[in-house]
């Protein structure tokens, strides 16, 4: 029997998003070029990164705020997939990500004759994230425990331990796959979690291949 | 009355606990409530279900009703339509009556508490009244996004003096000097509007209201109001009965205040002669039961609004795991996630081939459903609701 006990245990933390609105808004894809170039990280964070949060159970058609809206609400589906395909792993920084939205909507731009706007649809509001971290009191000690209480608890706690982690916190694995490695001396389970995207899929969806991942180790290393 | 455990069943997993470790740093806080009928409307319907709860998680939590004489409740009637772009003419006079009627309630009410949630325009005035100590929030729940200037000027002058406003969707926001903080508004999954109904209480609701199941259901329920476009839902429906064999349930209240509602309902019941597939349901307003075994006795639910607030009969509708076809406008554009929780259309011909399209695909139609219901757990159920006033409260300090 093999089980493992973590010197550290893996404190989990979750968050609650509110949603603070910036009173901006843009009717058309120049204005929402203007707009991006000026607003607060924190907006360009809301509008990509924790989209998620708000999308725990369903992936939505397209997978951050500026793709849905050019899609959906402006009917350009060029923009929208462009921005779709975007994924903010690639980005060491939100203003980079920033950087990158921009010039794909430039260069959009560029192209066209008429600036597409939201004729029947709604205009793009920008808002912001003020996000309150939220200690659940649990803690695990080896897999078993941490499996279970990740099967069982709020799925913000995902996002946490994952977007959160990785881009605002700096912790480039994810919380989940930093501790597995250092603390259990799981590094090839580690490594199986830092590889899944979040941004292909939704919350709960990145849960259950965790829980997978734990239960193929757990089978394999005969954990109770 | 339910405890916050009592939603355990249907609240996501994992979020009961977690809205009690929210509510861990602000334990014993005072959160005071303020708004103008304990009886009657949304507003009212929400905090009946949310002030228990705040006390459950173990704040001192308290519900106010301001009181007013009938010049007062005339003049509010006409702010709120004024506020939500209908021409109002509003004198001197009205504007004298509402602040005075402001003072007499703050006179007479204790405003001891944390936080000071104010709901709507009618008591916003009060701000004037307030102690420095406790932060103040006005929690608008109407549409104000094309107001008729003179009034929302006259209100903005008390609103900039709060410490932040809530509104229930972004295109509501104003240009204002404090935060503005989006919170949408919720169901409460455990009311008689939204719990489960037993086989039988729903067999004896639809057979009291002569509802047979013996053909698919096309339902909306709604006022009879030309915003809420119940002539183009028999329009749709017309279109869709070419090819299957439905019936049309167009339930709703009878719009007492409104006189036009009762041209609207006559235009209804002329478009709707000599056909029996489509019936006509005039409910009163406290036809809770009534309404959630329609929701659930229907196929398709159907919100094919011109125009709307929040819209929240459609998250009702999905609660109760039923795919939602609503009008591309407001709240029902943030409640259907198009093609995965429901369908938004523009137009009487795009909500008659979303119904084909639904009725010919089963399978698709029992996902979206089972989708939009998830949806609705996970964004517009009370639960969610409490956790945002708990971030909030948070938020501004504890």
């Amino acid at each position: 029997m093999n089980k493992k006990i973590a010197e550290h245990p893996f404190l989990f933390t979750g968050c609650w998003e509110l949603r603070e609105m910036l009173g901006r808004s843009a009717r058309d894809e120049q204005q929402l070029l203007e707009a991006i170039e000026e607003i607060p990280l924190d907006s360009i964070y809301y509008h990509t990164h924790s989209f998620f949060l708000r999308h725990k159970y369903i992936a939505g058609p397209y997978p951050n705020d500026f793709a849905t809206w050019a899609a959906i609400q402006v009917r350009d589906r060029v923009l929208g997939e462009k921005l779709g395909i975007l994924d903010p792993y690639d980005f060491e920084s939100l203003e980079s990500l920033r950087a990158e939205i921009v010039t794909i909507i430039e260069e959009h731009l560029s192209q066209l004759q008429i600036i597409p706007r939201a004729i029947y649809g709604e205009p793009f509001h920008f808002m912001q994230s003020r996000i309150i971290e939220v200690p659940t009191g649990l803690r695990a000690r080896t897999l078993t425990e941490f499996r279970e209480i990740l099967a069982g608890i709020d799925a913000s706690v995902v996002y946490y331990h994952t977007f959160e982690a990785i881009l605002r916190l700096g912790r480039r694995k994810g919380d989940f796959a930093l501790w597995i490695e250092e603390q259990l001396g799981l590094p090839e389970l580690a490594k199986k979690i830092s590889l899944l995207d979040p941004y292909r899929t939704s919350l709960e969806s990145i849960r259950h291949r965790i829980i997978k991942l734990c239960d193929e180790v757990m089978e394999k290393r005969a954990y109770i | 009355m339910s405890r916050l455990d009592d939603y355990k069943e249907v609240a996501p997993k994992g979020s009961i606990d977690f809205l009690k470790r929210l509510a861990d740093k602000i334990e014993g806080k005072g959160i005071l409530h303020i708004n103008s009928t304990k009886l009657g409307g949304g507003v009212a319907e929400i905090l009946r279900s949310l002030v228990p709860l705040l006390e459950d998680v173990g704040l001192k939590a308290r519900w106010e009703v301001i009181s007013g004489n009938e010049e007062f409740f005339s003049a509010t009637k006409g702010f709120h339509n004024a506020l939500q772009g209908q021409e109002q003419r509003i004198s001197p006079g009205m504007l004298r009556t509402y602040q005075e009627v402001n003072r007499g309630n703050a006179q007479s009410l204790s405003f001891d508490s944390d936080f000071v949630i104010i709901h709507d325009p009618q008591p916003a005035a009060l701000i004037d009244y307030r102690s420095s100590k406790s932060k103040w929030i006005w929690r608008c729940h109407i549409d104000i996004s094309r107001p008729q200037w003179k009034v929302w000027n006259f209100l903005r002058q008390f609103v900039v003096k709060y410490d932040a406003a809530i509104f229930s969707l972004p295109r509501f926001a104003q240009r204002l000097p404090i935060p503005q903080f989006l919170i949408y508004p919720s169901i409460d999954p455990l009311s008689d509007k939204n719990r489960d109904l037993s086989a039988a209480e729903q067999e004896e609701i639809l057979s009291r209201l002569n509802i047979s199941t013996d053909k698919p259901i096309l339902l909306q329920v709604s006022r009879f109001d030309r915003f809420k476009d119940p002539l183009g839902v028999i329009q749709a429906y017309r279109l869709v009965k070419r090819h299957h064999d439905v019936q049309l349930v167009l339930a709703g209240g009878g719009a007492t205040d409104d006189p036009e509602g009762e041209v609207v309902l006559s235009e209804v019941r002329e478009a709707a002669r000599d056909d029996p597939d489509i019936r006509i349901l005039l409910l009163p307003p406290d036809a809770h039961m009534e309404i959630n075994a329609l929701q659930r006795a229907a196929t398709i639910v159907l919100q094919k609004s011109l125009r709307e607030g929040f819209g929240l009969t459609v998250a009702e509708a999905m609660w109760k795991g039923k795919p939602v076809i609503g009008g591309f406008v407001g709240g029902i554009t943030v409640q259907l996630v198009y093609g995965v929780t429901g369908f938004t259309v523009n137009s009487v011909e795009g909500a008659a081939f979303r119904i084909h399209y639904l009725l010919d695909n089963s399978e698709i139609m029992a996902k979206m459903g089972e989708d939009a219901r998830e949806y609705v757990r996970r964004n517009f159920l009370i639960t969610r609701h409490l956790g945002d006033y708990l971030a909030l409260m948070n938020f501004f300090g504890n």
